[in-house]
């Protein structure tokens, strides 16, 4: 390998990027307007969701369950109806997302057995909201159902100590001070800087061939691994100012607490990026038309990082055979050294297995890119 | 086939043969380039000039037969072939979004140029390439000529010894095509061996030696002097006459009559012996009331003895 070849397609590579301001300002301010718009988009967090309550009994008890759900900061109570018919107008018309029904035998029940069930009716058309809706009513009514059962036990006279400590299956994308964007925003950066950074260099080898540069560029002494590393070079500086702009929008604007180390964050950044870059470089590579890369790029980079990194949907929570295939994916250890350096502080030690499996992950890519570049028209 | 064989070969093609799943592109191609030789390749649209230059560039593997470039086998060291040639593809092919000099320096980089030459060098390639005062024009402004010339200016750069051109007057106006020429002979008067290849006929005309192609076959080969005089295996004669048909007719089946043919309001008449046939074709015309007003010899110009070659080449293989 030459460093001056290097150098020279390096060189050249930056004069193209910056002959082409269009495709520089999307470069720069795509993470930009994609961490503001998932960013708030897949807000998880559940603030005064309109409630509809439908008393069937009108009791002390009853009164009180509404009162814990007016008392918690995810529910307003909104109206107060009498029917069914009601109720399902006020679900329908979009007024209340939830409703909460009482039956008639309520109180009798909860004295008799100490349990009583209670009817949630969701409007299911966001699914989301519905999901996250239903979670925090179950622990609404948890912490109202705790309550009254310790009434309960007291009235039966057993002794405190007796009562087992009630299990509320709480959702794993509540995290302990119910700030899901906590959890979702070091994630959101991976998955943006994987759409990004495969998109970056899934165009240089394809404008090559489409421009006709590419049968000079072959009948020179160029060698592969000095065209690759000359190509991505100048797209790890751009990936790097990307991922500067999403990580300090984390930490700043959505205010997620960094606890880590910069240092940490560098290195394992660089590692990703040269990942993603060399991803994109092999589709250029292997897909003859600068389209054509670039949108297999979108799907090989965007789809599974988005399902299966872990980012919003938990890894631990998916089918065995899905949670292998996780470990092929790239973004998922970056997915977890982000959450675990802003959440948790943790250094490069502390994150050596991760940080290992993308420099294998990298180094591999970029073997095959350098090793699937044919510097023949045949 | 007249090849008469350089006492110093650079390039040799020996039985070179490509073919495209069934389709012969290149069909046992032999020849040599000598050193400082100017060697010429024409032949009509896909007769296979860009596919045999392809190869001795290591752009593409020979399906059969050898190329040696430089010494070096070109299927079994393309990496080595290719720091000794200059190559100028048939489409431009330098980066139009960058300037003049950027687009030299960059292949200054590429090839390696000793830092130290490499401003002189610049300098040179620009002077050459006429276009002192437009450094830091981009390349997608340039007319046709300038951005031929650049492109040999960037094949040069390296001192290549063998060039390899392929049709780099296409698209030029004839003035700048003149001048292209110019240089290309400059160059091999420092010893550059130039393949060339053109479209057109009368370019043959500045070649040290050309070779015809035909669908894939080499079909003759010689100085322009040498094809000029003999590749038509006969001479040529010139007749003029009140009635076109009849008499091409009459000559078809003349004695001495090789092959006869339309060319504008006069025929051209290829004779085994222009001595005979100027004794004799006017009696014999005369008897069929044909007689000619004109016939006279004339030197065959390299187009008339192409088509000629081509023609019949081309009707050899129909018949085959
Ligand atoms: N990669 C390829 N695959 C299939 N056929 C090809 C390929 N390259 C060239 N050919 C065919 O081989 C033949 C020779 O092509 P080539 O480009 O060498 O001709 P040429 O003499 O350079 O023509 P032109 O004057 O138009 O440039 C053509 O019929 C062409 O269609
Ligand atoms: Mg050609």
């Amino acid at each position: 390998m030459r460093w001056r070849r290097l150098k020279a397609i390096a060189v050249k590579e930056v004069l193209q990027i910056w002959r082409d301001p269009r495709s520089l300002m999307i470069a720069l301010l795509l993470p930009f307007t994609q961490m503001f718009l998932l960013g708030y988009g897949v807000n998880l967090d559940l603030k005064h969701l309109p409630v509809c309550t439908f008393d069937r009994e009108g009791s002390q008890l009853s009164q009180a369950l509404f009162k814990h759900f007016q008392a918690s900061q995810y529910f307003t109570i909104a109206r107060n109806v009498t029917s069914y018919a009601e109720l399902t107008a006020a679900i329908d018309d979009a007024t209340c997302g939830f409703a909460i029904v009482v039956p008639p035998d309520f109180s009798e029940r909860l004295n008799d057995t100490g349990s009583a069930p209670v009817q949630a009716i969701l409007d299911a058309s966001d699914d989301n909201t519905a999901n996250l809706a239903l979670g925090y009513a179950t622990a609404v009514v948890a912490g109202y159902s705790a309550d009254v059962q310790l009434h309960w036990f007291d009235r039966q006279g057993r002794p405190l100590q007796q009562i087992e400590p009630m299990t509320v299956q709480s959702r794993v994308w509540f995290n302990e001070d119910l700030e899901s964007r906590n959890f979702i925003i070091p994630g959101l950066v991976a998955v943006i800087m994987a759409l990004v950074g495969a998109q970056l260099t899934s165009l240089t080898i394809s404008r090559e061939r489409e421009r006709g540069t590419m049968e000079l560029l072959v009948s020179t002494p160029v060698k592969p691994v000095e065209l690759m590393f000359g190509k991505l070079a100048p797209y790890l500086v751009l990936g790097w100012l990307d991922a500067a702009f999403c990580l300090v929008i984390a930490a700043l604007w959505f205010a997620v607490p960094f606890r880590g180390t910069l240092v940490a964050l560098f290195l394992t950044t660089t590692l990703f990026l040269v990942a993603v870059l060399s991803i994109g470089y092999l589709l250029s590579v292997l897909i003859r038309s600068q389209v054509g890369a670039s949108q297999i790029a979108l799907v090989v980079t965007m789809l599974p990082t988005v399902l299966l990194s872990g980012y919003v949907f938990p890894i631990d929570q998916m089918p065995t055979v899905v949670q292998d295939i996780t470990y092929l994916l790239y973004s998922r250890y970056y997915v977890t050294i982000l959450k675990a350096v802003f959440l948790k502080g943790s250094g490069i030690l502390e994150l050596m297995t991760p940080i290992l499996f993308l420099a294998v992950y990298a180094s591999a890519v970029m073997i095959l890119a350098a090793r699937s570049f044919r510097k023949r028209l045949d | 086939m007249n090849a008469g064989q350089p006492a110093e070969p650079r390039i040799i093609a020996e039985d070179l043969v490509k073919r495209f799943g069934s389709f012969v592109a290149v069909d046992h191609v032999s020849f040599r380039v000598g050193r400082g030789e100017i060697f010429g390749f024409l032949g009509p649209n896909g007769a296979g000039k860009s596919t045999i230059i392809r190869i001795l560039c290591g752009l593409l593997r020979p399906s059969a037969g050898r190329a040696l470039v430089a010494g070096i086998d070109v299927a079994r060291d393309a990496e080595r072939v290719r720091e000794r040639i200059g190559y100028m593809s048939q489409k431009f092919s330098l980066y139009r979004d960058l300037d003049v000099e950027e687009n030299l320096k960059f292949f200054g980089g590429i090839y390696r140029v000793p830092r130290a030459e490499l401003g002189e060098r610049i300098r040179f390639a620009i002077d050459m390439a006429g276009l002192g005062g437009r450094e830091h024009a981009l390349v997608s402004n340039l007319a046709g000529g300038w951005q031929q010339r650049l492109a040999l200016g960037c094949a040069v750069l390296h001192r290549p010894p063998i060039l390899f051109l392929d049709e780099p007057t296409s698209g030029v106006e004839p003035a700048s095509r003149r001048r292209f020429w110019d240089l290309i002979h400059a160059l091999a008067a420092d010893g550059v061996s130039v393949l060339v290849s053109t479209h057109y006929m009368d370019e043959a005309e500045y070649c040290h030696r050309a070779a015809l192609i035909n669908q894939g076959r080499l079909i003759a080969v010689g100085s322009p002097e040498e094809l000029k005089n003999t590749a038509l295996g006969g001479d040529l004669l010139l007749l003029e006459c009140e009635m076109l048909g009849p008499t091409l007719a009459a000559l078809q089946s003349a004695p001495g009559v090789l092959d006869c043919s339309v060319f504008g309001n006069s025929l051209h008449v290829l004779v085994g012996s222009a001595e005979r046939s100027l004794r004799e074709l006017p009696d014999y015309l005369a008897q069929r009331r044909l007689p000619p007003t004109r016939l006279v010899r004339i030197q065959p110009s390299l187009e008339d003895v192409f088509v000629q070659l081509i023609a019949v080449d081309s009707a050899k293989r129909r018949a085959a």
